[in-house]
């Protein structure tokens, strides 16, 4: 028990989790059970969570996604039994809390979860610092310690400094980095983040957005964030839970979603997705058709391209490091002049990393017609982007009824 | 006897309710005798041998200055001039030693009412249970005329200042309870929630978040308490709480006009002076409570620039 308490497979694993909000929430789950719908209860309350069931690994930042009302929140507050759950279990590093009295739950939100809230929930009678060190001194940490503590969390987000500051003299974005101060402080393995964006305009959003993945990649937390902004989930999520009405209706990585919505839902969803600045250059990479050797000349080139009907190739040395890109007519001018080598032939391949957004590759694509190489830091050839494939990608897969119609007159 | 008759006219039988009160009254005297000889006995000691002594002790000069820098500390010094010139009219009066003895009934009064209503007022915010409990049992107590109180109080405490105190409590104790269940009530739901999601305790939701976040209603409902507190010690004067509604009960005892409006005229002032320092406290303008602020860490140097934003990856051309 303590051994599988130690090293748990999982962070959090929610199974078949139902919350009710009524005069007789266990009744209500009992005829959520035997089918009856949501909107069946209505009279008797809300069926906030319906039969949800998840598992999030450490280290990974779980998005739940959804319109306003489909239970986000309450799912969330059931992780830290804030909202306990009606029914089923919910297991925090191996521990159900469900099961637990109401000390060790305490002590297992000091220990092990901390929360980010959207409208920040800052204590306005406190100072930032005091907001920050909050859990140390709920804990019980010494007060020079606790001090250092927070000072330590307000700089991870570039608050140092501002410890003596009262809230109410922040900006909004800075009052979320408080948040997220006096989260971090904590020094928990899982963070819970209720839209914890959502109430910053754009542009600070994307800031805290990066310091997010950034911190998470230097701290490595379990993160479960909501959001009811696709792109945002995407943008952070490593897997997505997409909620509709209290129900859990799909769960799978931003690709998975993009591209195999689960129903209407999640595809009306995905619609108003900016797809180009979701999708990243190594999720739609494609292997080369073929590979030229640098040390090969002209007559290879001619012969590999004729034999796999391509009019450009990409130029590799032995370590398969990137040198560029031949184009037919160039090689054919090449073969005409009896050159041996590739040298004045060779021409530059635009190459972008892995992690780069499809919104970056557009400029480059449009000006290459070989399309776009994927390298990986050290220049390796990882993959390539014919334009084709790249505004396939950046295409909504679900077909539209505008194509059908043109498709019906044609055969008319 | 449940029914003693009838009503008037409509054919309802006549429900004696004012007899089982007084039934009830009776029984408690006679079985709770020396509880209330406790009780009584306290109240006396704090008020008139305590408090009263303490406020008649200094000159009456000195102790208007001392209420005047009291004022100047909590608000400014034009409510300190205030202070002067309405302490000095009390004197000017004569009602001085009036003045202080209902200033120490209302003190005490108001003393006991918020340890009361203060620990009810949280329970009600804890539980709609309580609250809707508690509610119509201050709703009685307010509205009940005044004076009603005033008989079956002097049952029990006898003629006197405990008596005084007693029916002042009563009167005041409703807005204490109902002050102090907003503030809490009003304290923002999200903040009370990251509270418990850092495994705080309810003592520590309590005392660290509710109770500082709703002080400022509570002190809205100290300054009603003290308010009604101050109206309902002239009434107790006629029960022979002395002080000032001593002297207005003399005043309508004897038909003396300038008595009277002497001794009201003192009660005015000290209600005013009451309303303006604890208004004062409650919205904390004052030197004082900057002076408390400052002990918190000054804050230190703020860096010019906003925290750097993280580069954004961009295409790397071969
Ligand atoms: N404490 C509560 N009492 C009663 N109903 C609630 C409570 N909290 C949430 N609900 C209801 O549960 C549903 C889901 O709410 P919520 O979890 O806040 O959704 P979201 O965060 O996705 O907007 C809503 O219909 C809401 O009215
Ligand atoms: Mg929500």
């Amino acid at each position: 028990m303590s051994a599988f308490e130690n090293n748990p497979a999982s962070a959090v694993r929610v199974q078949n989790v139902y919350k009710a909000f009524g005069k007789r929430p266990e009744s209500m789950v009992k005829r959520l059970k035997d089918g009856a719908t949501r909107e069946e209860l209505r009279s008797q309350g809300t069926a906030a969570v319906i039969d949800a069931s998840f598992d999030v690994p450490p280290g990974e930042i779980f998005v739940v996604m959804g319109l306003s009302g489909s239970g986000k929140s309450t799912l969330i507050r059931t992780l830290n039994g804030i909202q306990p759950a009606t029914s089923g279990s919910v297991e925090i590093f191996g521990q159900d809390i469900t099961k637990v009295n109401t000390r060790r739950l305490r002590s297992i939100r000091r220990e092990k979860i901390s929360m980010v809230f959207q409208h920040f929930a800052l204590m306005p009678h406190r100072t930032v610092g005091q907001n920050a060190a909050y859990s140390l001194e709920v804990r019980g940490v010494n007060r020079s310690e606790r001090e250092k503590r927070a000072n330590d969390a307000l700089k991870l987000v570039g608050l140092g400094g501002y410890g003596g500051m009262r809230p109410d003299e922040l900006s909004g974005g800075m009052r979320q980095r408080v948040g997220l101060a006096r989260a971090l402080a904590a020094e928990t393995e899982l963070m819970l983040m209720d839209e914890a964006f959502s109430a910053l305009d754009p542009l600070i959003r994307k800031e805290m957005q990066d310091q997010l993945l950034e911190l998470q990649q230097d701290l490595g937390k379990t993160i479960v964030f909501i959001t009811h902004d696709l792109n945002e989930a995407m943008r952070l999520g490593n897997r997505i839970a997409m909620m509709r009405d209290g129900r859990i209706v799909q769960i799978g990585t931003t690709e998975q979603i993009l591209n195999d919505p689960a129903n209407d839902y999640v595809a009306q969803f995905i619609q108003d997705v900016d797809r180009t600045r979701v999708l990243t250059a190594g999720e739609i990479k494609e292997p080369p058709v073929a590979l030229l050797g640098a040390e090969q000349g002209p007559r290879a080139a001619h012969r590999l391209m004729r034999q796999h009907q391509t009019s450009a190739l990409c130029v590799v040395n032995q370590s398969r490091v990137l040198q560029g890109v031949v184009y037919e007519h160039d090689i054919a001018e090449g073969v005409a002049a009896g050159k041996e080598t590739l040298a004045g032939l060779l021409k530059p391949m635009p190459a972008a990393r892995e992690e780069t957004y499809l919104a970056e590759l557009m400029t480059a694509a449009s000006e290459h017609a070989a399309g776009l190489a994927v390298i990986d830091d050290a220049g390796k050839l990882l993959g390539v982007i014919p334009r084709v494939t790249l505004l396939n990608a950046m295409a909504d897969p679900t077909p539209t009824s505008s194509v059908q119609t043109i498709h019906q007159e044609v055969a008319a | 006897m449940m029914f003693a008759g009838e009503t008037e006219g409509m054919g309802i039988p006549r429900v004696a309710v004012g007899d089982w009160i007084e039934t009830g009254f009776n029984w408690a005297r006679s079985n709770l005798g020396e509880v209330f000889a406790l009780m009584r006995n306290g109240l006396e000691t704090l008020t008139e041998d305590w408090l009263e002594t303490l406020l008649t002790w200094p000159d009456a000069l000195v102790l208007s200055v001392i209420f005047a820098l009291l004022a100047w500390m909590v608000r400014d010094w034009k409510l300190g001039v205030l202070t002067l010139v309405l302490m000095v009219s009390i004197i000017a009066m004569d009602q001085w030693d009036n003045a202080m003895a209902t200033l120490a009934l209302v003190l005490v009064a108001t003393g006991v009412a918020l340890v009361i209503a203060i620990p009810v007022g949280v329970l009600a915010a804890k539980s709609d249970r309580v609250s809707s409990a508690v509610r119509p049992i201050m709703d009685l107590m307010q509205t009940m005329p005044a004076l009603v109180w005033l008989v079956p109080v002097v049952t029990l405490f006898s003629i006197g200042v405990p008596a005084g105190v007693v029916a002042t409590l009563i009167f005041c104790l409703p807005p204490g309870v109902r002050f102090t269940e907003l503030g809490i009530r009003q304290v923002d739901r999200e903040v009370v929630e990251a509270g418990h999601a850092f495994g705080s305790t309810p003592g520590q939701i309590l005392f660290r978040i509710q109770l500082p976040l709703a002080v400022k209603t509570i002190m809205a409902g100290v300054n009603q308490v003290i308010m009604l507190a101050l109206s309902m010690a002239v009434i107790a004067g006629f029960v022979g709480a002395g002080g000032l509604g001593g002297e207005v009960a003399r005043a309508i005892g004897s038909l003396d006009i300038a008595l009277g409006f002497e001794a009201g005229l003192s009660v005015v002032v000290l209600a005013i002076y009451l309303d303006r320092v604890t208004a004062a406290v409650g919205d904390g303008s004052g030197i004082l409570t900057k002076l408390l602020r400052r002990r918190r860490p000054a804050p230190e140097q703020v860096s010019a620039t906003e925290p750097a934003g993280t580069d954004v990856p961009t295409v790397k051309n071969a």
